[in-house]
């Protein structure tokens, strides 16, 4: 029965997917335990984790979607809400706290018109804190994407984000 | 025996348990959430600390370090604190840190009056708040007719998950979030899938989880009147505790055996009483006239009708497997051995006797729940368990555990420690093997799931036998048999479990056969049997192989030799194919009928006794396990409704029958049936009699907080109604007397000081978890037998399919295949419309789709098609039970064409989408 | 090749990586040469005890001694155990991980497959936060390479030993840092901490024999093994062996990582190495060793930075990377930052960390926005009390989460004070 089932459902995971996730599945002892994998690398692929995608996934690794959405939403970069092109991750722990984050967030957020866990109209931006980046002795610093800025000005965050946006 | 010393005074305690539960077991309140006597520990919750101190100095200097009881061992010497502030302040903090987020809305809350976490408010002495933020609030989610959800009041204490996943193998619910974000649901909203989703109305505590259809229809607890029972949902036999309000049964909790329930039902068995408040039941005598219609009699008139009815004239009686040996016994008294069908057919009967007169004969022990969950190598056959003995089959979905308890014992880890047994043994599991004609409820856990038509499971079972005799086979991996034998032989403790439903005299052979072979190998198995009703042992018991069946009745009633004939709570529409049914009801015999609920075979009667139900009356049962249980009315029959035996009774009276002469109570017919049946002799252990006083004064039924009974009148009169006598029991309806170490069978609920919610059950227990104080409740009737089985038996031959035709093979459901159950609010909107399941080549060749319509054998029945790859080719699965396949019978050969005209039946809209309920 | 500074010395003052040309040019995989095939692993076990290394991923516990509780030879069949590089680094102002992982990824898998190797396990992963992009990438490479010169895989070079090491990059939660919810995380599920005993030593990774250590602690293993016990203990200038990355964030001229002599004192790290506090801000207190260890103030500079001394002073030298308040900064401020960090970081899984912490914040959120009350501070103190005690939850998340609180209530009582009336200098003008 969950193999009729599953076969109804990998169709929505591409093959590409499926073999990133095949992958994984290779170095551990059994299928589900790649959970938090799949979710990554779904996400990478789409963006962000839908309902059907946590179907999908989970039929695919032998385990129930509410389980699999248990753990999906326990982790705070799994995104189980569509988010922007490049999402914004600006620490706001201790170091970075000390040395003006919240005036960064606030420059951002004229910038971009968007509050922590939102995301631009133009959909280029999603905006998220984010613990201690580990690169404290750059504080303050973000990301956005894959790529970190350190010692960010405010006067920086123009050039950083493309300078678009206006609200 | 370990002594530890806590607040300074020194007590022996059970090695291998954890402080917590000691505690409890000593009398001594200690708070707790997460820990849960039949799950273990965590320490998620840290409700249970304590201070424990490394030493004597350590104590006196003060020092010490908050331990959680729930997660310490009790060692030799151990020195604690529960008393001292430190401990104290801790408790509080941590109640008043799980009310921050709480909403307090106790008023409104079904848990209010009986809710774990007022009492354990009470019992830190949390009072002033001094948390001034805002609260987190949660969407709510439907989960179902018989669940409500208010996420609002939970406290996360990780219990429902774990129960609803770790214990019970649900799915469907899990932990979402984290932080204080935490929620406890499923992915999207929708009906819980689990079949004992129920027991989290028990196992949350507080109001999370709430039984729904009390929520519609609400009492709190100190306001129910109950009495103990025994659910008739089908043959295990779990004891349950039935709440009464204004005449109308209110709910179903569990009520606590260490060798039946445990703390746990099934849903039907929670869910499934509902029937007693149903709009078809009957009140009132009817009497058919001449023009056909019933007339309501009083019930003089009604006993002088059936009096006249038996008097000197040929009566016969088909008696009712669901129904009280009592009631059974003098039908059988009235109409005389020869006469007396005890309500089964043919088959049944051979089914059930066949049950019986192994487990009699087997040198096997017959499993309790307990050595069930003990077993380390299982094997099935032919039974899905979860839909047709559910309390068993989460039994056996425990003893999969114990690879990882034995793991566990290895690094010295006790069973209690169980998120810790969990991750050391992940996915490893004790052997299990199901054999059944299509999947199970249990596959999840089975190390093989083979799907075999019913003869080939006989067949598999006879060749586990052999290659465990012949000693050669075991081992052979080659073979399904070689590697089940093998499993079986390095098990300490191998359970082998079959049963009726199947249909199939040889699966029960083929069992026995098995745990006989165990038996010869020096193994001491065990084994167990599924009978299909709540009282269906005690029938075979009680009439044995050789009494007319249903069929046998029928061709009496087809000769004309029987002028009148009575039927005692028994629908034989449902039970047995229409062709029959009308044969025993439409001929010239007249009829009369014994029942609670109007029905078709009640529809046929010339005169109707309206009969109580299992909540109005009591009675003697005998459960699968041969366990003869008693189950008391929770309230009395209103109007002119009787318990069976009462109308037999007086029925005799009134023709002066000489067996009645010396019958005046009950216990009187129990001592009568235990005296002229042997293989009942042991039935009137099963409770004390009427005489007995507890400490002088009889039980109430009633908590001592049960208010406002004149109000309740008010509109009547404002004074308050003497309370009727029971003089049938040592029960009282009143709360008036002492519910405190009586024997076990005459628990009528749990309530201690301090303790409203049902975790008060600790102070009626011997230890935490273990038996009643005053006994474990009912009397085995079967003990181990010495001999096995004497003919040696040849298997069936092995099944093969004939092109164009499909042997019906029985699917069972937990709701829907059980007759009153399934016309319980809530229930009746989880039965599915009757199905047939087939293999989706077969559908194909057909021409037939999931949801088409097929008929069978042109004209006997026309059912929805669902495909199940699991079905046995050439096989064809039936809804048992179910609309539309009364007249199929397992084991019987079919044609199928597809169905013209076929409108898919409608779906069930549930009545109610709410979420959040209010009461 | 600088001996006294083996961590750093394939640094580059660009940060540029180093790949494995470079790497063995310096004298890299010596350490693997040396022990696989050569040493028995009992043997190389001996060494690490002697040499007295402490873990570094916070806690400091003897990194042999916690070797020497996995069931070694017959008591455990081979392959059944793990090795786990905790790579998660995201405790609030350290950053020392994130610069031997992106600087020099070879060393980690060295040190990594001379520990797997004394222990005897054939599969180890390396866990790390899902933002560390770069650093995951360089390490895919470096095993890559690795496979290439059969430093990893079968029969490694040409002994009986294999090992494989897999990346596992998170998808976030600072609480995976903690070993057990680091495992749990690894098999897939919820990364709930679990409790001990058992310890992941006995049961670990899918309930098998596992050890969990640091980045920096698994980067000295090879050094260790490849030089001596004795070496390494020269390193140090205390009891606690070996070199230590510290570092320093916050208002001073030169906020850094350094690799320095273990229990170099702070104000040298301090004063030397950052730079002295920068122009215009004076020292009020500092951090020892990241968001979870107890304030200390100027008195405390002299102390030399390592487990014990920094231990007996009421604190901890946690990760050793120095989180400096200036008195410019409101301490109030200062530690709502780390209580909200904590509170929304924590797992759920029990109760006083859950609700315990966001009602904390909440209070020093009252606080900071003058709707603070006198109350408030016996609700603080009887909070940490209440979280503040390893063995009060369930992991020591929360524990640690009091630490600056409970240090900054005694150390900077006033600041509290001032703010309840109203009247905080620092935050009076709108700043920090
Ligand atoms: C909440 C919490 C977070 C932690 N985070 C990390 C971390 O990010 N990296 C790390 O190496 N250790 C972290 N630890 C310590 C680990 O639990 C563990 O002690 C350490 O990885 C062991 O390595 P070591 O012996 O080499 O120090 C954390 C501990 C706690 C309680
Ligand atoms: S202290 Fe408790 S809630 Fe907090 S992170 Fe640890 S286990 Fe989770
Ligand atoms: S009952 Fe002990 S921690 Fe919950």
């Amino acid at each position: 029965m969950t193999e009729t089932t599953s076969m109804q459902l990998v169709p929505t995971l591409s093959e590409e997917e499926l073999r990133l996730i095949d992958a994984e599945i290779a170095h551990v002892p059994y299928r589900s335990a790649v959970a938090i994998d799949a979710l990554k690398i779904v996400q990478q692929h789409r963006g962000w984790v839908s309902d059907e995608s946590i179907k999908a996934i989970a039929s695919y690794l032998d385990m129930s979607a509410d389980e699999l959405d248990g753990i999906a939403t326990f982790y705070n970069l799994i995104f189980r809400r569509p988010v922007g092109d490049k999402v914004i991750l600006l620490c706001n722990s201790i170091s970075c706290w000390i040395k003006g984050c919240d005036g960064l967030q606030q420059k951002i957020t004229e910038q971009l018109g968007v509050q922590f866990g939102e995301t631009t109209s133009d959909n280029r931006y999603t905006l998220l804190p984010v613990t201690c980046l580990g690169a404290c002795d750059k504080a303050p610093v973000m990301m956005v994407g894959e790529e970190l800025h350190e010692d960010v000005a405010e006067s920086s965050i123009v050039r950083i984000l493309g300078g678009s946006t206006e609200p | 025996m370990p002594t530890i010393r806590i607040d300074g005074v020194e007590y022996e305690v059970q090695a291998g348990k954890n402080l917590l539960e000691s505690c409890l077991s000593l009398g001594l309140d200690l708070p707790y959430f997460c820990w849960h006597p039949a799950m273990g520990s965590i320490g998620a919750c840290r409700q249970c600390a304590v201070v424990q101190y490394q030493s004597e100095e350590d104590e006196q200097a003060g020092r010490g370090r908050i331990v959680m009881g729930c997660m310490t061992p009790v060692s030799d010497g151990a020195i604690f604190s529960l008393d001292g502030d430190r401990a104290r302040e801790f408790r509080e903090a941590i109640v008043e840190s799980l009310m921050l987020n709480h909403p307090h809305d106790c008023p409104v809350c079904a848990e209010g009056g009986e809710c774990h976490l007022q009492d354990m408010t009470v019992m830190v002495g949390h009072r002033d708040r001094h948390y001034r933020g805002r609260k987190n609030t949660h969407r709510n989610q439907y989960l179902g007719p018989l669940l409500n959800h208010e996420m609002n009041r939970c406290i996360a204490c990780y219990r429902c998950t774990r129960y609803y996943r770790d214990y019970a193998g649900g799915t469907d619910l899990a932990a979402m979030a984290a932080h204080d974000h935490v929620y406890f649901g499923r992915h999207e909203e929708g009906i819980l899938e689990s079949e004992f989703a129920g027991n989290l109305v028990e196992v949350c505590p507080t109001g999370v989880f709430t039984d729904k259809t009390l929520v519609h229809d609400y009492t709190r607890k100190w306001d129910l009147q109950s009495a103990p029972s025994v659910c008739v949902g089908c043959g295990v036999g779990c004891n349950t505790l039935p709440g009464e309000r204004y005449g109308r049964l209110k709910r179903i909790h569990n009520r606590f055996n260490v060798e039946v329930n445990g703390y746990f039902l099934c849903d039907r068995g929670r869910f499934g009483g509902g029937f007693v408040n149903n709009q078809q039941r009957l009140d009132y005598p009817g009497l058919r006239g001449d023009d056909g219609r019933y007339n309501a009699v009083d019930h003089h008139q009604a006993l002088q009708h059936m009096a006249e009815a038996c008097r000197n004239a040929r009566v016969a009686a088909i008696g009712s497997p669901r129904t009280s040996i009592e009631a059974n016994f003098l039908l059988r008294q009235l109409v005389g051995t020869d006469n007396f069908c005890p309500g089964f057919t043919e088959l049944e009967q051979t089914l059930v006797n066949l049950a019986l007169e192994l487990q009699q004969q087997s040198s096997a022990v017959i499993a309790d729940i307990r050595s069930v969950e003990s077993a380390d190598a299982v094997l099935i056959l032919g039974e899905d368990l979860t839909n047709t003995a559910p309390r068993l089959a989460l039994a056996v979905r425990q003893s999969v555990r114990n690879k990882a308890y034995e793991m566990a014992a290895g690094l010295g880890l006790e069973t209690w420690q169980d998120a810790a047994i969990r991750n050391l043994a992940q996915d490893r599991r004790s052997p299990l093997f199901i054999a059944a004609s299509g999947d199970t409820r249990l596959d999840d856990v089975a190390e093989q799931h083979l799907s075999l038509a019913p003869q080939d499971v006989a067949r598999l079972g006879f060749e586990v036998a052999a290659a465990i005799r012949g000693g050669g086979g075991v081992g052979n991996s080659d073979t399904a048999a070689g590697r089940i034998a093998a499993a079986l032989m390095e098990a300490k403790r191998p359970l082998v479990i079959s049963g009726t439903s199947s249909g199939s005299p040889q699966a029960l052979q083929a069992a026995a056969a098995v745990a006989e072979a165990l038996a010869g190998a020096g193994h001491r198995p065990m084994l167990n049997f599924t009978v299909p009703e709540a009282n269906s042992l005690g029938q075979a018991m009680l009439t044995g192989s050789a009494a007319p069946s249903l069929e046998a009745i029928a061709e009496r009633c087809d000769r004309g030799e029987i002028d009148t004939l009575l039927v005692l709570e028994n629908d034989l529409y449902h039970r047995t194919p229409a062709a029959l049914a009308d044969r025993l009801l439409h001929s010239d015999s007249a009829i009369i009928a014994v029942d609670g609920l109007d029905n078709r075979t009640t529809s046929a009667a010339r005169l109707v006794l309206p009969a109580a139900n299992f909540a109005e009356t009591e009675g003697t049962l005998v459960s699968l396990e041969g366990r003869a249980q008693r189950h008391y009315p929770v309230f009395l029959p209103q109007g002119e409704r009787r318990p069976s035996w009462v109308w037999l009774l007086a029925c005799m009276k009134e023709l002066g029958h000489p067996t009645a002469t010396d019958l005046h109570q009950f216990d009187d017919i129990t001592r009568a049936c235990a005296a002229t049946v042997p293989a009942l002799a042991g039935i009137t252990g099963a409770a004390p009699d009427h005489h007995f006083l507890n400490v002088g004064v009889k039980i109430p039924r009633q908590p001592h907080r049960y208010s406002g009974r004149t109000a309740m009148r008010a509109d009547i009169s404002v004074h308050e109604p003497k309370q009727p006598e029971d003089e049938e029991s040592p029960l009282a309806f009143s709360m008036e007397g002492l519910n405190r170490w009586q024997p076990g069978a005459l628990l009528p609920f749990v309530w201690a000081p301090g303790w409203n919610s049902n975790q008060s059950l600790h102070r009626f227990q011997s230890e935490v978890g273990g038996p009643l104080r005053g006994g474990t409740a009912g009397m085995r009737l079967l003990g181990a037998g010495t001999t096995g089985p004497t003919a040696a038996i040849d298997p069936p031959p092995s099944f093969t399919p004939v092109e164009g035709r499909w042997q019906l093979v029985a699917r069972h459901r937990i709701f829907g295949s059980e007759e009153l159950s399934a016309l319980s609010p809530g229930i009746c909107e989880l039965v599915e419309p009757g199905f047939v399941e087939m293999r989706g080549a077969d559908a194909h060749g057909l021409g037939l789709t999931e949801g088409d319509g097929v008929e069978l054998d042109a004209g006997l029945a026309t059912l929805a098609v669902k495909i199940n790859d699991s079905i046995p080719p050439g096989c064809l699965g039936y809804a048992v039970g179910h609309a539309g396949t009364a007249n199929l019978a397992a084991g019987a050969s079919v044609s199928l064409a597809k169905a013209t005209n076929w409108q898919r039946p409608p779906q069930v809209i549930s009545t109610d989408r709410s979420g959040g309920g209010h009461v | 090749m600088s001996l006294d500074r083996p961590l750093t010395r394939n640094v580059r003052a660009d940060r540029s990586p180093t790949d494995m040309a470079a790497y063995e040019a310096n004298g890299g995989y010596q350490g693997l040469k040396a022990a696989v095939g050569k040493l028995s692993p009992a043997d190389c076990l001996e060494i690490l005890k002697d040499s007295n290394l402490r873990g570094r991923g916070g806690a400091g516990f003897p990194t042999g001694m916690k070797w020497s509780f996995v069931p070694m030879g017959d008591k455990c069949s081979p392959g059944d155990k793990y090795l786990i590089c905790n790579a998660d680094e995201m405790e609030p102002g350290t950053f020392k991980d994130r610069l031997l992982l992106e600087c020099d990824p070879h060393q980690l898998i060295e040190g990594m497959i001379v520990a797997a190797y004394t222990l005897q396990a054939n599969v180890a992963y390396i866990f790390i936060r899902a933002e560390y992009f770069k650093a995951a990438a360089l390490l895919r490479e470096a095993i890559a390479a690795c496979h290439q010169k059969n430093y990893l895989g079968n029969n490694i070079l040409g002994s009986d030993y294999s090992l494989e090491i897999h990346i596992h990059a998170s998808a976030g939660r600072y609480i995976c840092g903690e070993e057990t919810a680091l495992i749990s995380s690894l098999e897939g599920k919820r990364a709930n901490p679990r409790a001990k005993p058992p310890f992941p030593q006995v049961s670990g990774l899918w309930g098998r024999p596992t050890i969990v250590n640091n980045v920096e602690t698994l980067c000295n293993v090879h050094h260790i093994i490849e030089r001596g016990a004795d070496w390494f203990k020269s390193l140090g200038l205390t009891e606690d062996a070996g070199t230590k990355m510290y570092g320093v964030s916050g208002r001073v001229k030169r906020p850094g990582c350094w690799e320095l002599p273990m229990g170099t004192p702070v104000r040298e790290i301090l004063e030397e190495y950052a730079g002295g506090m920068a122009d215009g801000y004076s020292l009020k207190g500092f951090l020892p060793g990241g968001g979870s260890t107890d304030f200390l103030v100027g008195e405390h500079l002299d102390l030399a930075m390592d487990y014990e001394t920094i231990g007996k002073a009421g604190s901890r030298m946690g990760t050793g990377t120095m989180i400096i308040l200036d008195d410019k900064t409101c301490p109030v401020g200062f530690v709502k930052n780390l209580i909200e960090f904590f509170a929304r970081e924590s797992c759920g899984f029990c109760t006083p960390c859950r609700d315990g912490l966001p009602w904390s914040a909440q209070v020093l959120d009252d606080i900071q926005h003058g709707r603070g009350r006198d109350e408030d501070m016996d609700t603080l103190a009887r909070q940490v009390k209440f979280i503040g005690a390893i063995g009060n939850t369930h992991c020591a998340l929360a524990p640690g989460a009091m630490e600056p609180l409970q240090s900054a209530m005694k150390y900077f009582p006033e600041a509290f004070e001032q703010h309840i009336q109203g009247s905080c200098r620092h935050c009076s003008g709108g700043g920090h």
